[in-house]
C-alpha cells in the first residue's frame, strides 16, 4: 500500500471539507483530543453523533408533521441538534439547524419544513464524506501511528 | 459514563499546592452524548478529573452522596430530566459548588439567566478547550472566598487581630448566645469548619499576609438572619444595599462581603419562591385541585428539614411568621411554608436531602422574606424536581425517622421530607448554616384547608411549643404569608392509622398563626407530618392560602384522624416550649398532639377556619374520629384565635399568640391547647384514610393557610 498516496488523498479529502465549509474548527480541536490514550477519538465522537442525530431528525421530523406541531419542542429539538453538530464541527448542518431554529421561533411552519429538508440533506451529505474519511484514515491506519493525515 | 476515582480528600487545595489544577475533580451533565464525550475528552486533556452523566438526577445522587467529592460541575442548560438552571441552583445551595453553565444558546437572556441562577461561569458551545483550561479559577476563587468567611473573623480584616479570641476557628457573628445551638444549627458546617478552623489556625500564625488571611465563615444564626431579615425589610427589598444592611444590623466584626453574599442568596431565594409560586399554581391547576394554591412542603428532614415550601402562585406568599407575643426561642425546626406574596417565607432547608437529620431540628431554615414584599417570591420550584426529590427525601427521610420517636411514622418524614427536598431551592439558600438560625422554627403554615382533602405529608415536625421560638425567630422574618406556591407534602401518613401517631398534628400545629400581620409559626419545626404513605405519588401539596402575612398552618381543612391526635405526648410541650434548643422535640410535638383534645374544638375550628378558607369542613368533620385524640386543652382563646385567623384578623391571631404562646408556662398550658388544638387540627385535616388529603389552600385571605396536599 502506498502510504504516502493515501495519505495524501485523506489530506486533500479533509482540506475540501474544511474548503466546503462542511467542517469548521472545532474538529480539529477534535483532532487534537485524540492521541495514544484515544487513537479513534475522532471517529467515535462521529459516529456517536450521527448515532444521535438521526434520532433527533426523526423526532423533529415527527414533530413537524403532526397537525399542530408544538413549536417549543421543535425548537428544543433543534437546539439539542445544534449543540451536537457545533460540537463535531458540522458547520453546514449546523447552520441550517439555526435557520430552522428562527423559523421555529417565526412559528413559520412551512419554513420549518424547508429548512428541515436542507438539515436531513446536509447531515446526509456529512455523514458520506465523514464515513469516506474515515474509511480511507482506517487504511492508513494504526499501522502508520499518525492516524491524522497531514495538511 | 466514565467514572474516574476521585482524589484523595476533598479537593485539597492544599494538597495540591502546586499542582492544582491539575487533579481537579469536574462532574460534567449533559444529555447530549455528543457533546458529553466531547467534554470529557477536553476536560481530561486538561487533566482533570472527570466524571461524567447524562442525567442531571444522577449527577444530583452523585453529589449528595459526598460533598467533597468534586470541586466543580459543568452542566449543560438543556436537559430533559431537569433544567440545568435549576440543577445550577441546588447545587449551589446544596453544596456550594461552583457551576458552569453549557449551552448551544448565546442569547443575552440566556446568559442572563444562568448568571441570575448563581453560575460561576457560562460557556457556549462548543466548547474550546482553552476556556476549560481557565475554568479552575472558579474553584480557587470560591474557596479562597469561603475561607475568608469561615476563618476567625477577627483575621479577616485586621489581620494583626490574635485569633485568640475565636480560637475555633469559626464564629457565630454578633449572637453569640447560642453557639450550641448553633453548633446544632449548622450541623452541616461543622465539619467543613473544622477543617477550616485547622486550617485557620494555621493560618493565624500568618497575620503578616493579608491576602493569605482566612476569615471564618459566617455562621448566619437564626439571631443574625432576624437581624439581617429586619434590616432588608426595613430598607426595602430593592433598596438593601449591603452597606446598609451592614449598619442596620450593627453587628460586630460582621463584614460588607459577609452581608453581600448573604443578600444574594437571600435574593435569589425569594426569587425562587416566587417562581415556586407559579409553579405550584400551575400544578394545582393541573392537579384540578380546588383550591388555588397548594402548598408544598419542602422536605422534613426527620423533624422536618422543611425544605423550602413552594406556593402556588395564586398564594402569595406568607410573611413570616412572627408571633410578636411568642418569646423568642430559636428552634431549630422551623417549618416555614413560604408564602409567596407578602412576605413570603422562605422555609430554610437546612440540610439537604443528604443530610437528613432527623434529630436535627435545627435543619429547619425558615427563611422570611420581608413582609414587604407581596409577590410570590418563590421562583419555580420545579414541581418535578420536587417529586424527584420527594422520592429521594422520602428514602432519607424514612431512614431519618428511624430515629424520630415513635410518634412519627418515618414516613411521615419521607414524604414530607421529600417534598420539602423538592424545594431544594429554598433549602438551598440555607447553605446550611445561613438561615439556620433565623428560622429556627419549624414554622408551617398550613394555609387553611379549603380543599375537601387534606394531604399531609411529611411529617413535619410540630413543636409547638416552639411556637415561642417561632415568634422570636420569626420576629425580623416577615410575616409568612399564605404559601401560595408551597405544596405542602406533609408526610403524612394519611389513610393509615398509624397517622394517630404520625405527627401530623403535631406539625401542622406548627403552624403559627400569625397575628398582627407578622404570621406566626405555630408550631415552628413542629409539624411532624409523618407521611406514612408514600408521598412520592402524592402531590402532597398543602395549598396555602395566602394569607396575607398570617401563616397559620392550620391543618385546616384536614381530616384530622383523631389518631393523630394521639400524639405521644412525650415530652411536655412545657419542656418543648422552654427549651428550644430542643428541637427534637418529635416528643414535643406528641406531647401536644396528647393534649389535644377532643376534636370536637378542633373541628370547631377547623370548621371556622374551613369556613373563612373554603375549608372543607366535610372532609374534617369526617375525618376526626376523635378517638385518639385526648381531650385537646382547647382553650377558648385558641378557639378564638382560630376564628380570628378565619377573620384574617391578624390582630386577634397574635393576641391569640401572645396569651397562648408568650411565657414558656403560659406556653404550656395556653400553648398546649393551642398546640393542641393545632394537632388537632391537623389531625383533623389529615384524612388518614386517605391520602389524597389536600390541603386545600381556602382562601384564607390572610387567614390560615389551607393546608392542601395533593396526593
Amino acid at each position: 500500500m502506498d502510504y504516502s498516496d493515501l495519505r495524501r488523498q485523506a489530506a486533500y479529502m479533509k482540506k475540501s471539507l474544511f474548503d466546503q465549509g462542511y467542517l469548521d474548527e472545532q474538529f480539529y480541536q477534535l483532532e487534537d483530543l485524540q492521541d495514544d490514550v484515544s487513537p479513534n477519538f475522532v471517529e467515535e465522537v462521529v459516529t456517536l453523533f450521527f448515532k444521535d442525530s438521526s434520532r433527533l431528525l426523526s423526532n423533529i421530523e415527527q414533530a413537524l408533521e403532526k397537525n399542530s406541531p408544538d413549536f417549543q419542542k421543535l425548537d428544543s429539538l433543534t437546539h439539542q441538534l445544534k449543540g451536537s453538530t457545533s460540537s463535531i464541527g458540522a458547520l453546514k448542518v449546523k447552520n441550517e439547524c439555526t435557520l430552522l431554529r428562527e423559523y421555529c421561533n417565526k412559528e413559520n411552519l412551512d419554513g420549518c419544513f424547508r429548512t428541515f429538508q436542507k438539515v436531513k440533506r446536509e447531515h446526509a451529505i456529512l455523514r458520506q464524506k465523514l464515513e469516506a474519511y474515515f474509511q480511507l484514515l482506517r487504511q492508513i491506519g494504526p499501522a502508520e501511528g499518525a492516524s491524522r493525515p497531514v495538511i | 459514563m466514565t467514572v474516574e476515582e476521585k482524589w484523595g480528600s476533598m479537593g485539597g487545595d492544599e494538597d495540591q499546592g502546586d499542582q492544582f489544577p491539575i487533579g481537579m475533580r469536574v462532574l460534567a451533565v449533559d444529555d447530549d452524548p455528543t457533546c458529553l464525550k466531547v467534554l470529557e475528552n477536553l476536560l481530561l486533556r486538561c487533566q482533570y478529573h472527570v466524571t461524567t452523566t447524562n442525567q442531571a438526577i444522577k449527577a444530583l445522587n452523585m453529589l449528595r452522596e459526598n460533598k467533597d467529592k468534586f470541586d466543580l460541575v459543568i452542566s449543560d442548560v438543556h436537559m430533559p430530566d431537569m433544567d440545568g438552571f435549576k440543577l445550577l441552583e441546588l447545587v449551589g445551595l446544596e453544596m456550594d459548588l461552583p457551576v458552569i453553565m453549557l449551552s448551544a444558546n448565546g442569547n443575552k437572556d440566556a446568559v442572563m439567566m444562568g448568571i441570575s441562577h448563581g453560575a460561576c461561569d457560562y460557556l457556549l458551545k462548543p466548547v474550546r478547550i482553552e476556556e476549560l483550561r481557565n475554568i479552575w479559577q472558579h474553584v480557587v476563587r470560591r474557596r479562597k472566598f469561603d475561607h475568608k468567611e469561615r476563618c476567625s473573623f477577627d483575621n479577616g480584616e485586621d489581620h494583626d487581630k490574635p485569633l485568640a479570641a475565636n480560637s475555633e476557628g469559626t464564629q457565630t457573628i454578633g449572637d453569640n448566645g447560642p453557639l450550641d445551638h448553633s453548633g446544632k444549627v449548622n450541623r452541616k458546617r461543622k465539619d467543613q469548619n473544622e477543617e477550616d478552623e485547622d486550617y485557620c489556625d494555621e493560618n493565624t500564625h500568618e497575620s503578616e499576609d493579608p491576602s493569605s488571611q482566612k476569615k471564618p465563615r459566617v455562621v448566619w444564626s437564626v439571631e443574625l438572619h432576624r437581624k439581617f431579615v429586619a434590616a432588608v425589610n426595613q430598607l426595602g427589598i430593592d433598596k438593601a444595599v449591603p452597606k446598609r444592611i451592614l449598619d442596620l444590623m450593627n453587628v460586630e466584626k460582621l463584614t460588607r462581603e459577609n452581608v453581600a453574599s448573604h443578600l444574594q442568596k437571600y435574593r435569589l431565594y425569594l426569587k425562587r419562591l416566587s417562581a415556586v409560586a407559579s409553579q405550584q399554581a400551575n400544578m394545582a391547576a393541573a392537579l384540578g385541585g380546588r383550591d388555588t394554591s397548594y402548598l408544598h412542603m419542602g422536605t422534613f428532614n426527620g423533624f422536618g428539614n422543611f425544605h423550602g415550601l413552594s406556593t402556588s402562585g395564586p398564594l402569595q406568599g406568607f410573611t413570616a411568621f412572627q408571633p410578636s407575643g411568642i418569646s423568642r426561642r430559636t428552634n431549630p425546626n422551623l417549618l416555614g411554608l413560604p408564602g409567596l406574596a407578602p412576605g413570603t417565607v422562605q422555609i430554610g432547608l437546612t440540610q439537604n436531602t443528604t443530610n437528613n437529620h432527623m434529630s436535627d431540628l435545627s435543619k429547619f431554615q425558615h427563611i422570611v422574606a420581608p413582609s414587604n414584599q407581596h409577590e410570590n417570591l418563590l421562583q419555580g420550584i420545579p414541581t418535578s424536581l420536587e417529586l424527584d426529590q420527594l422520592q429521594q427525601n422520602q428514602k432519607r427521610i424514612q431512614e431519618a425517622n428511624n430515629r424520630l420517636p415513635g410518634v412519627f411514622s418515618g414516613a411521615s418524614n419521607n414524604s414530607f421530607i421529600s417534598a420539602a427536598n423538592s424545594s431544594m431551592i429554598l433549602q438551598g439558600h440555607q447553605q446550611q448554616t445561613e438561615l439556620r438560625g433565623l428560622i429556627s422554627q419549624s414554622s408551617i403554615a398550613m394555609p387553611s384547608i379549603g380543599a375537601d382533602r387534606l394531604e399531609m405529608s411529611s411529617g413535619v415536625t410540630s413543636h409547638l411549643p416552639d411556637l415561642s421560638r417561632c415568634n422570636e425567630t420569626w420576629q425580623s422574618a416577615p410575616s409568612l404569608s399564605g404559601y401560595n406556591a408551597n405544596t405542602l407534602s406533609m408526610g403524612s401518613s394519611y389513610g393509615n392509622d398509624n397517622m394517630a401517631s404520625s405527627n401530623m398534628g403535631g406539625n401542622l400545629a406548627s403552624a403559627v398563626p400569625q397575628f398582627n400581620g407578622n404570621p406566626l409559626n405555630i408550631t415552628s419545626n413542629n409539624l411532624l407530618t409523618t407521611a406514612q404513605d408514600s408521598l412520592m405519588g402524592r402531590d402532597m401539596q398543602c395549598r396555602t392560602s395566602s394569607l396575607s402575612g398570617n401563616t397559620l398552618l392550620m391543618p385546616s381543612g384536614i381530616d384530622v384522624d383523631p389518631k393523630f391526635l394521639n400524639f405521644k405526648s412525650s415530652a411536655n410541650l412545657k419542656q418543648k416550649l422552654e427549651d428550644p434548643t430542643q428541637l427534637n422535640a418529635l416528643e414535643s410535638n406528641i406531647t401536644l398532639s396528647s393534649s389535644l383534645t377532643s376534636t370536637l374544638p378542633n373541628q370547631t375550628l377547623l370548621n371556622t377556619v374551613a369556613d373563612s378558607q373554603r375549608l372543607h369542613s366535610r372532609t374534617y368533620s369526617k375525618k376526626v374520629d376523635g378517638n385518639t385524640i385526648s381531650p385537646p386543652c382547647f382553650d377558648t382563646s385558641f378557639m378564638s384565635v382560630y376564628t380570628k385567623m378565619n377573620k384574617s384578623n391578624i390582630d386577634s391571631r397574635l393576641t391569640f399568640n401572645e396569651e397562648n404562646m408568650l411565657g414558656s408556662s403560659k406556653m404550656q398550658g395556653g400553648f398546649a391547647s393551642s398546640n393542641c388544638n393545632f394537632d388537632e387540627l391537623m389531625n383533623a385535616m389529615i384524612k388518614p384514610e386517605r391520602d389524597d388529603v389536600i390541603f386545600v389552600d381556602g382562601e384564607i385571605g390572610s387567614d390560615l393557610f389551607p393546608l392542601s396536599t395533593c396526593m
